[in-house]
């Protein structure tokens, strides 16, 4: 049985690792990479806890994200490809056209 | 319905207008003439007013519901002074439309809206007897004016127009503060929560919070009287707007700031109205030499103007806080005098503007050899701004100095002080502008073709003739507007002593 | 048939409401004037006909009531406003001070305005200049009759008015624009004190009807009432008295008259010599309880006539230009007017006034015969020997000066006498004396104009000759300039004088002998060739010039009271109190610039400050 502690840090680190991603890359396809690995990270805490508790109401939580994630790199693909056609890069530091 | 029907025909009307550009950018100017005359009719009957004996509290009372729940009613009446007003605001209204006949050319359509709504405003500020309503109207005349001077206006609009907005809405949001505060305070003290004019006048509020709403409303409306400090918006709207907006400015909307002190400041707080009556008195006194001189050393001959708007208003501010029935009709009398020989002068120099593209004074003059007849009504216009007996200003101005004379003989003598200092700007508009050797854009405009600038049209000349008569008839025969709203303001005069 | 058509003119019923036509017809004229085009020869006829109808009007009343002393005819178009105790009505009121003033305004204003109508005949703007003209005479009208001192303002302000619009009347010219400016605004600022005046005789007294206000004075602050009535009876006084001193030219508001010579001289000789500076005297003579009330404010009047009269005469005896010399010596003789109202000889005042209005009205129609004739020189030392020339305007020049200078047998020594006894009967010996050098440096400068410009050597031909109307004109004033001895009956009734004391031999001489002895000093001077030529020593220079500046007036108040006014306006130029919003616009855009660097698009700022937030939430929580 492996501690809960070395799950939370691999949890921790996951999340840090996403959350690294969207801060520092520039494109934005790996940004949507880093964003599922966030939500990766946020789904192995739930299994964590739902084994640690006994309880399975983290792994309903499982599917729900599951789901989620799926739509939303639907969209978010969708949407990456739409913009790439229209500016021609995917570097959000040129997408910048909501400066105030 | 009357009243009502007064309030809908502009506002209708200006949707038709608007819309009528799609088949013709002239027939928004027509509509604009047809519902300005129609709104005529349902108040040509009250001047039988003039020939009664003793006038009635309300000439007209239409209460109407509206919001039931807050007992907030859609009160719509006229006395005398709303009358004087109203007709004021009708005849100012033609003038405007005059003026804007053949200046305004592009979107005309949403043009005469524009003009036609904030009369619409204006009108139903001096008709509401509930007091939401009333706030209603204020913030209704409002837009439309920004409006005109944003998209209308010269060379510096979108800052004038928005510095004309952000000060009339700062009073405004005093006022709906205030507003809010004095029925709550009345809800309080008498257990009824009522908007209207006619209950709240009845038990007016007392204790210290009434003075602070006191002092919220009167900042309200001096801001668009406008009196010192508050003045600042005034020359550079004036300055930008067109001259139709300069016209429904100076004739129409600064007047509501003196009708909501003498309509509502006065009956509604009269203990506080006293309590501020020496600071009032002291803005007032000031304001009219600041004004002066202020006017005095201006370039701009629309600046000039406008400036001294602002010292003529320090004498309704004057009037109304001298509780005296002298300084009160005078106040009366000067709204409305000044709202003729003021917007008659923006007219003049909207026509100047037009022949000679320019209002800088150092350009100007010399214009009496070129157009005499436009000089000659500029003469007569600039000798009334200077107060000259014989017409309506100088019974206004005699009037607030003799009602204010009796309580407070210095601020008076620093007021008259003002006539001196009227003269000298009343006589810097005329020497620079028609006297003397022709200025510099009055040649070149002759060298490009002498047929190009012609002397005041009929319909020019016309427009200014019916206001020199309404002036010398103000002057020598002031005694029917002084009946229509004495018994009014001896009423006014009543509270305040108690 | 004379003497009967007198006895039927005294049985003459005449009725009362024609007086009101007395001011209506020159204003009608004038309305027409000024919205009609008529014909130059319409413009005439109306310009001349209508005050030549008033003053025919004016004549009626004059006879019907001659021989009468005690008479009040009143009419009135009605009410002007009523607000509680306030009640103005246009109302007229005639006697015999008023008479005596409508029959000067009327009977000069006819004839100068018959000889404006040869002097203007080849100005462009003549119809203006008529339309003005009648508006003076209507405006001056209304303030000698009015019956209520809001009536007369409106006069006041009224002549005023046209006062500025005839200086001004060549508006081309800056200089002219300027002259018309200060003598509105200087006599405005007297107006302003007239008008706080009455704003304080309103509330003191509770009417401006001036008769009633008389009885009031009279009841509120009787003699020997409390000190603190008779300071504001004095008060009262002096308001006014700033009202008549700013329209009459006097001390300290004197120096916008010399100036006002910008116009044409017919105007001169109307407004500036014998009508309109003339009102502040009758202001004071129609007030002349009020100020009998006031022993100090009396002795103001007094000695600001005094001081004026010495003043504007020895600036009257240096200049050069012929009108300037005529404009001070008009201050100089309503410097006396307002010495004998001081001395309480309102009526002897008014005798001045009448006679100065012929013999300066007069003087000033020849001057401009004269202008006329010489290429329109105005200074004296290029004229000289016009005497066979122009005899006629000689002729009525020297009657003129002969007046002026209080000759005797001529009007002017007869009122001007008056009002020397009658300081003599007030006890005030030093005025006196003071009156009496005035009356010499008078004498001696009117001999200075009269010899310079028409003995001597010729300096250039005439190249024009006065016209028919204009030589008319003259003609007829030269009859009362000479022949008015007779105080106007009624005066008298109206403001009785002091008992009369008696005067000792040297009062009753020097007077006679002065203005003989200034003539021959003056004549002297002029064939020893003093006049014009170059002064040796450098004080008598530097006098001749503080002389010659009018005392130097115009240079102070343009220091104490001009630019500071506007130095201070400059300065203010871009208000003051706009810069506080001006600033809370700036302060505005400055947080808005701040705050507007957070939004710059870049999502990765965004997402790392969302990040930023969170952590320093989460750590705030687990670390409280």
């Amino acid at each position: 049985m492996i501690s809960i502690h070395w799950l939370l840090f691999l949890s921790l680190a996951l999340f840090s690792i996403g959350v690294y991603g969207v801060v520092a890359r520039r494109n934005l396809l790996f940004i949507l990479l880093s964003l599922e690995i966030m939500l990766n990270a946020v789904v192995l805490l739930f299994i964590a806890g739902s084994s640690f508790h006994g309880n399975p109401d983290g792994q309903i939580m499982y599917l729900l994200i599951l789901t989620l994630a799926a739509s939303e790199v639907a969209v978010g693909l969708g949407l990456v490809i739409h913009m790439y056609r229209q500016h021609h890069t995917l570097d959000v530091d040129k997408l910048s056209q909501l400066r105030g | 319905m009357i009243l009502l029907s007064l309030l809908l025909i502009p506002l209708i009307g200006g949707i038709v207008a608007w819309y009528s550009e799609r088949f013709n950018p002239d027939y928004p100017r027509w509509v604009a003439l047809a519902s300005l005359i129609l709104c005529w009719v349902p108040v040509l009957p009250y001047f039988s007013a003039f020939t009664l004996e003793q006038m009635p509290q309300w000439l007209v009372d239409e209460p109407m519901r509206w919001i039931p729940r807050l007992n907030i009613t859609a009160h719509l009446a006229m006395d005398g002074l709303s009358f004087l007003l109203v007709i004021l605001t009708l005849a100012m209204g033609l003038v405007a439309l005059s003026s804007a006949w053949t200046e305004i050319k592009k979107r005309t359509g949403f043009f005469y809206l524009n003009l036609l709504w904030t009369l619409a405003g204006v009108m139903g500020v001096f008709l509401a007897m509930d007091l939401f309503l009333f706030f209603v109207f204020w913030e209704v005349m409002l837009v439309p004016m920004y409006l005109l001077i944003a998209i209308w206006g010269y060379e510096n609009r979108q800052y004038a127009a928005f510095k004309f907005f952000m000060f009339t809405q700062a009073g405004g949001l005093l006022m709906l503060l205030s507003l809010a505060g004095l029925v709550i305070l009345h809800y309080q003290q008498t257990h009824i929560l009522s908007f209207d004019y006619t209950v709240l006048v009845q038990n007016p509020i007392t204790g210290d919070l009434a003075y602070w709403i006191a002092v919220g409303f009167t900042v309200a409306f001096i801001v668009k009287l406008p009196a010192l400090p508050f003045h600042s918006w005034l020359p550079d709207a004036h300055t930008q707007a067109p001259t139709a907006a300069s016209v429904i400015l100076a004739a129409v909307l600064l007047k509501t700031g003196g009708y909501g002190l003498i309509r509502f400041v006065l009956p509604l707080f009269p203990d506080a109205a006293k309590a501020i009556a020496p600071l009032m008195m002291t803005i007032a006194g000031v304001g009219v030499v600041y004004g002066a001189m202020m006017a005095f050393v201006q370039k701009d001959l629309k600046r000039l103007i406008a400036y001294s708007s602002v010292s003529h208003m320090g004498f309704v501010l004057l009037g109304c806080f001298a509780m005296n029935i002298y300084a009160l009709q005078g106040a009366v009398m000067q709204m409305l005098a000044h709202g003729i020989s003021t917007s008659a002068l923006f007219v003049l120099v909207g026509m100047i503007q037009y022949r000679f593209k320019t209002r800088d004074l150092d350009k100007l003059g010399g214009l009496w050899q070129q157009v005499p007849r436009l000089s000659a009504i500029g003469l007569f216009f600039g000798v009334a701004s200077l107060g000259m007996p014989g017409l309506g200003n100088f019974v206004a101005e005699f009037l607030v100095l003799v009602g204010s004379f009796e309580k407070y003989p210095w601020y008076t003598v620093v007021a008259a002080s003002g006539l001196i200092l009227g003269a000298i700007y009343s006589l810097i508009i005329i020497y620079k502008t028609f006297f003397g050797p022709r200025g510099d854009s009055v040649q070149t405009s002759e060298v490009k073709g002498a047929a190009e600038v012609t002397d005041t049209s009929n319909r020019e000349a016309t427009t200014l003739l019916v206001m020199v008569v309404i002036l010398v008839y103000m002057g020598v025969h002031p005694q029917p507007f002084m009946d229509m709203v004495q018994s009014n303001l001896l009423q006014t005069i009543a509270k305040g002593l108690l | 048939m004379l003497t009967n058509f007198l006895s039927y003119g005294v049985d003459m019923q005449i009725p009362d409401s024609l007086l009101m036509l007395i001011p209506l017809l020159p204003f009608v004229s004038s309305l027409i004037l000024i919205f009609v085009n008529p014909p130059k020869k319409i413009v005439t006829l109306l310009g001349v006909g209508s005050v030549g109808c008033a003053a025919l009007i004016a004549l009626l009343f004059n006879i019907s009531l001659w021989g009468q002393t005690d008479y009040v005819i009143k009419a009135g178009f009605g009410n002007w406003m009523t607000i509680d105790k306030l009640v103005i009505n246009f109302d007229f009121y005639l006697d015999a001070l008023s008479l005596v003033m409508i029959s000067i305004i009327t009977g000069v204003g006819f004839f100068i305005h018959l000889y404006s109508t040869g002097f203007m005949d080849e100005d462009t703007d003549y119809r203006r200049y008529f339309a003005y003209l009648n508006m003076f005479v209507s405006a001056m009208l209304v303030l000698v009759l009015a019956d209520n001192m809001l009536l007369l303002y409106l006069g006041w302000e009224g002549v005023g008015l046209c006062s500025y619009l005839l200086i001004g009347f060549w508006y081309k010219n800056r200089d002219n624009n300027m002259a018309a400016n200060k003598a509105f605004l200087m006599t405005r600022i007297g107006d302003t004190g007239m008008a706080i005046g009455l704003f304080l005789l309103f509330y003191q007294l509770g009417t401006l009807n001036i008769q009633d206000m008389q009885t009031q004075a009279v009841a509120v602050w009787a003699p020997g009432s409390d000190l603190q009535g008779n300071s504001m009876a004095t008060l009262c006084c002096l308001l006014l008295l700033a009202g008549a001193v700013g329209k009459s030219a006097q001390l300290p508001l004197q120096n916008w008259l010399p100036d006002a010579m910008a116009g044409p001289t017919p105007v001169s000789a109307l407004i500036h010599a014998a009508t309109m500076v003339t009102a502040g005297v009758y202001l004071i003579a129609r007030n002349t309880q009020l100020f009998q009330l006031s022993p100090d404010a009396m002795f103001v009047v007094a000695l600001v006539g005094t001081c004026t009269l010495l003043l504007a005469a020895t600036a009257a005896m240096v200049q050069n230009d012929v009108k300037r010399i005529l404009a001070y010596s008009t201050i100089s003789q309503i410097g006396y007017m307002f010495l004998a109202l001081g001395v309480g000889a309102g009526s002897v005042a008014v005798f001045h006034l009448m006679t100065h209005a012929f013999f300066k009205a007069l003087l000033f129609l020849s001057a401009g015969a004269l202008i006329y004739s010489v290429h329109h020189e105005h200074n004296i030392f290029k004229m000289g020997g016009l005497l066979k020339k122009l005899p006629v305007v000689a002729a009525s020049f020297a009657v003129g000066c002969a007046a002026l200078a209080s000759l005797p047998f001529t009007s002017g020594f007869f009122s001007k006498e008056s009002i020397l006894e009658k300081i003599v009967d007030s006890g005030h010996t030093e005025l006196w004396w003071a009156a009496v050098i005035g009356a010499f440096i008078t004498a001696f400068y009117s001999g200075r104009l009269f010899f310079v410009v028409f003995l001597g050597k010729m300096q250039q031909e005439p190249n024009h000759t006065p016209t028919k109307t204009m030589h008319i004109a003259l003609l007829v004033l030269i009859v009362p300039s000479i022949f008015a001895w007779m105080q106007p009956q009624g005066l008298i009734a109206l403001m009785p004088g002091l008992p009369s004391k008696g005067l000792s031999d040297l009062q009753h001489w020097l007077p006679i002998f002065t203005p003989i002895a200034a003539l021959m000093l003056a004549f002297g001077l002029y064939r020893a060739n003093f006049f014009g030529s170059e002064l040796k020593s450098p004080a008598l220079q530097s006098i001749h010039q503080l002389l010659k500046s009018g005392w130097g007036f115009d240079f102070i108040y343009h220091h104490l009271f001009v630019l500071p006014f506007k130095w201070l306006c400059h300065i203010n130029r871009n208000d003051i109190i706009d810069l506080f919003y001006r600033r809370l616009e700036d302060t505005a855009r400055l947080m808005h610039g701040f705050v507007t660097g957070f939004q710059n698009g870049r999502l990765r700022s965004y997402s790392a400050s969302l990040v930023l937030f969170c952590v320093l939430a989460i750590s705030w929580v687990v670390l409280k």
